[in-house]
């Protein structure tokens, strides 16, 4: 298994390369001048002109191309344009924020999706079943940012339970050490931030979860159904066996790896950050970054985020294959 | 195995948290800033503005960036020579008391203030605006002090030949020519006074550690979510009356005004339009609208085809129903009939607008020998405008109207980049543009949008490409008058001649609207677009 995944971490080095022209290319055919977004549309042809000149825009693409991948062979992830901070200062503060919302919208979603998805299957065409599947359809059409809008509606203005946007209210203070504010909190023993950080976190965690859990609760059902009628469940049914252990121990792990497939890809995506769970809750993450970025051509955020979220994804993948070993021990990786 | 499976499980995920952490581990910087906030927020109590935006500053260094939000911020943070009074844009002392012109118009001697100091506790002299003028020549990237002086690859002080410090407390600027908008444009936050110390301390780091003389002293910024001033207790002005600034980044324009309503912010800006309605009926919120200092206009060529005609641009002006035409600026807009915004001084008030009144605009096509009509293009851009918000239906709206004068005008829709060069070059009968003012002198909208030495195809402000020798004289003359007086009347005169000549359909000056809430006084926006909060009251 070690020379698997040494395989895999091998193989990330081709990945990332074609990311990286791919990532290149794509924001260099994009028309648009970063020049221009720096100096705003006043800026004269000559102020434009010293600028790129200042910070090398001028340069064929290839030696542009090649400048950026020496950078990055040295751990160097470059600087903004715009804002001239290090790319891996800026990344630093945003993605514990993607990295704790997508973790808590993720633990949300596999908890009720499975559960949900499980009893559906069990009690197929039940009461519960059509609730829970036109919910599901329901909750994999909605359009969040309308989701999103409505809950601080309610729970924010007309309630008042809940904060209606951001990470932390003003008048707390917490010492930051990882920047996910949960666990920062607990290190610090801070038990007020911790209240205040988890009441922040609700409302944007459950908004990113309801596709992610629609996904999951509809995978679940049809994959369990599938399993329930193998023969080896009716045997287990036959010798008497509680039903709880048949549909948990027995089904429920066969049913699982077209689930944790999902499960996989959906979490690689949102550690991608969810542009507008992002922006309706004020959640400073990587995917408001990543777009802010390419709406001002800051070409080295760019690069460098999507080069970053490219090892993410392929290490959730990573794991995801792993975890297929556990729940079925035919499967050899080797 | 399966142990080992685990094993390896865990130290995988433990691979993936090391790259996240591997990115935050660096962020030593803010940590150190939030020990200093906790310090600096005991006590402080509720006494705290909250001012929600929908978009972060990308710097706070405000010499290098043209983004309201950042200057927003810096305006608090930093004095300039100049600044502009509470209402309007002429200007009051600052850090220079008094101020004085050779006659000749080239030397301006300014006496600076004595006994302030900057927050990092340095004290402020003559040398230290050197300092700044100087750092503002070295680059490009000093935008605005190239673009308003004039510096060109070659020339990087552009009209300012020198600047000395002519005593421990007074600096003398030596210009090449004379240049009567100099104070005003001293006056623009983006040439506030840094303190020279922290620039060499934190060298390319100083745009997110900004020290100054003015009423707010920065404390921290975590990116994307908030930055937060505290008040400068020796300040030489009006010591602010709220302890701490903090400034909310909340993209949504819908979630940040539900943030005004549940109260977890003060003010805000940016409103949805159509949010406007509920907020002017809540009890707990107060709209404020911002004076203009943009305009929003059609432009028409005059050097192609009937536009030549000055008739034919005073019937267009007739034939189109402005009033309707505002309605599609959803209760932004006030409809413009000079050039320059009412809240610029030189403001011409008396100028009556042309009206809408298609007969006699008829009449005048038919004088012109255009009775059976004519074709023109309109070019509009695609992407709304802060002084535009819809210019695409603007231009159906134009379209239709002028169908009543036989005109048929034909749409020519361009991103905005493509619009910009399509019209600087002339192509176009009729367009769309706009223009937000950067020092509140009349010269920065006349001279720049309607002067023949700036209808250079190319590089046109004036895309009317509207020569008139006579309005050139009185612009010229009014850049090297020193008389403020003078200078107002100049500008009046200049805007009947406009008024006359018709190069221009205007059409309205954008008042964006604020949501404040009710327990917040003295709220006074400027129309610079950003204004210090050392005068505002919480209650």
């Amino acid at each position: 298994m070690l020379n698997y995944i040494i395989r895999r971490l091998v193989s990330l080095i081709p990945v990332l390369i074609g990311v990286s022209i791919l990532a290149f290319s794509l924001m260099h055919l994009v028309p648009g001048d970063p020049a221009r977004s720096i100096l705003g549309e006043k800026a004269t042809e000559a102020q434009l002109e010293a600028l790129r000149e200042e910070l090398n825009l001028n340069d064929p693409y290839i030696v542009q191309y090649g400048r950026f991948m020496g950078q990055i062979a040295q751990g160097d992830l470059g600087n903004s344009i715009t804002s001239k901070e290090a790319v891996i200062v800026e990344i630093g503060s945003r993605l514990p924020a993607t990295l704790e919302l997508t973790l808590f919208a993720m633990g949300i979603a596999v908890l009720v999706g499975v559960l949900a998805g499980v009893i559906a299957a069990v009690k197929q065409y039940s009461w519960f079943d059509n609730i829970s599947m036109s919910g599901a359809l329901f909750g994999v059409s909605m359009p969040i940012f309308w989701l999103g809008l409505m809950m601080i509606w309610l729970f924010a203005v007309e309630l008042n339970w809940l904060p209606p946007s951001g990470r932390l209210s003003n008048d707390i203070e917490l010492q930051t050490i990882t920047n996910l504010y949960l666990l920062d909190s607990i290190l610090t023993l801070n038990g007020e931030a911790f209240v205040n950080a988890f009441r922040h976190l609700l409302m944007p965690g459950i908004a990113l979860a309801t596709i992610p859990m629609a996904i999951i609760a509809r995978m679940t059902r049809s994959s369990m159904l599938e399993v329930m009628k193998q023969d080896y469940i009716r045997t287990a049914n036959a010798k008497g066996l509680a039903s709880r252990l048949v549909v948990f121990q027995h089904a429920l792990k066969n049913a699982a790896l077209p689930v944790l497939t999902v499960i996989g890809l959906q979490f690689g995506f949102l550690l991608g950050g969810a542009v507008l769970t992002e922006t309706i809750f004020s959640w400073p993450g990587v995917g408001r970054y990543v777009m802010d970025a390419i709406l001002s051509r800051d070409y080295p955020v760019v690069q460098s985020t999507i080069l970053i979220v490219a090892v993410i994804f392929v290490l959730v993948n990573l794991i995801t294959d792993l975890l297929y070993t556990l729940f079925d021990p035919r499967i050899k990786l080797d | 195995m399966k142990n080992k499976a685990l094993w390896m499980l865990f130290s995988l995920f433990a691979l993936m948290l090391l790259v996240v952490a591997g990115c935050s581990g660096n962020d030593e910087a803010s940590s150190e800033g939030d020990s200093d906030t906790e310090k600096a927020a005991e006590g402080n109590g509720d006494n705290t503005f909250v001012f929600g935006r929908g978009a972060d500053s990308t710097q706070l260094d405000p010499s290098k960036v043209t983004d309201g939000e950042s200057i927003y911020v810096t305006n608090q943070i930093y004095d300039t020579l100049v600044r502009y009074k509470q209402e309007g844009t002429e200007v009051k002392p600052a850090l220079a008391t008094e101020w004085k012109v050779s006659d000749d118009g080239l030397k301006w001697t300014f006496q600076l203030r004595e006994g302030v100091k900057f927050h990092d506790g340095t004290d402020f002299t003559a040398e230290d605006v050197v300092f700044n003028f100087e750092r503002w020549t070295e680059s490009a990237e000093y935008v605005y002090y190239g673009y308003m002086f004039g510096a060109t690859e070659d020339d990087m002080g552009g009209i300012i030949e020198k600047v000395e410090a002519t005593g421990d407390y007074e600096v003398t600027f030596t210009l090449s020519e004379p240049n009567a908008p100099f104070l005003n444009t001293l006056a623009m936050p983006p040439f506030g006074i840094a303190s020279p110390d922290a620039i060499k301390k934190h060298g390319e780091e100083y745009f997110k550690n900004p020290v100054g003389t003015g009423p707010f002293v920065f404390e921290e910024w975590i990116p994307d979510n908030k930055i937060t001033l505290s008040k400068n207790e020796n300040y030489f002005g009006e010591v602010a009356k709220v302890d701490e600034v903090v400034f909310r980044v909340i993209p949504d324009n819908g979630a940040r005004f539900m943030e005004l309503q549940a109260g977890s912010i003060d003010a805000m800006n940016g409103m949805n339009p159509q949010d406007l309605d509920t907020a002017e009926q809540d009890v707990n919120l107060q709209i404020i609208r911002r004076p203009s200092m943009n305009v929003s206009y059609m432009a028409m060529n005059t050097q192609k085809g009937p536009l030549q005609d000055k008739k034919v641009r005073q019937a267009i002006n007739l034939a189109i129903d402005k009033k309707k035409l505002l309605t599609l600026f959803e209760g932004i807009g006030k409809p413009a009939k000079n050039p320059l915004p009412p809240s610029l001084w030189g403001y011409n008030d008396e100028i009556e607008d042309y009206g809408y009144d298609v007969e006699k605009a008829k009449q005048l096509l038919a004088e012109a020998g255009y009775a059976d009509g004519m074709e023109l293009t309109l070019y509009t851009m695609s992407n709304p405008r802060p002084y535009l918000p819809q210019p695409k239906f603007a231009a159906q709206a134009i379209q239709e109207m002028l169908k009543d004068v036989n005109i048929n005008v034909e749409i020519v829709e361009n991103e905005w980049d493509a619009h910009l060069s399509a019209t600087e070059n002339g192509e176009h009968d009729m367009a769309f543009l706009g223009w937000t003012g950067d020092n509140g002198d009349p010269d920065n909208f006349l001279y720049v949008l309607l002067d023949k030495d700036n209808a250079k195809k190319g590089s046109a402000g004036n895309i009317a490409f509207y020569k008139n020798d006579e309005l050139h004289d009185i612009l010229k003359k009014a850049q090297t008058e020193l008389d403020q007086e003078k200078r107002v009347e100049l500008y009046k005169e200049a805007q009947v001649i406009i008024h006359e000549d018709a190069p221009w359909f205007p059409i309205a000056h954008t008042t964006p609207p604020l949501a404040v809430s009710k327990d917040v006084k003295n709220y006074i926006p400027h129309p610079t677009g950003s204004e210090p909060f050392n005068h505002l009251e919480l209650k």
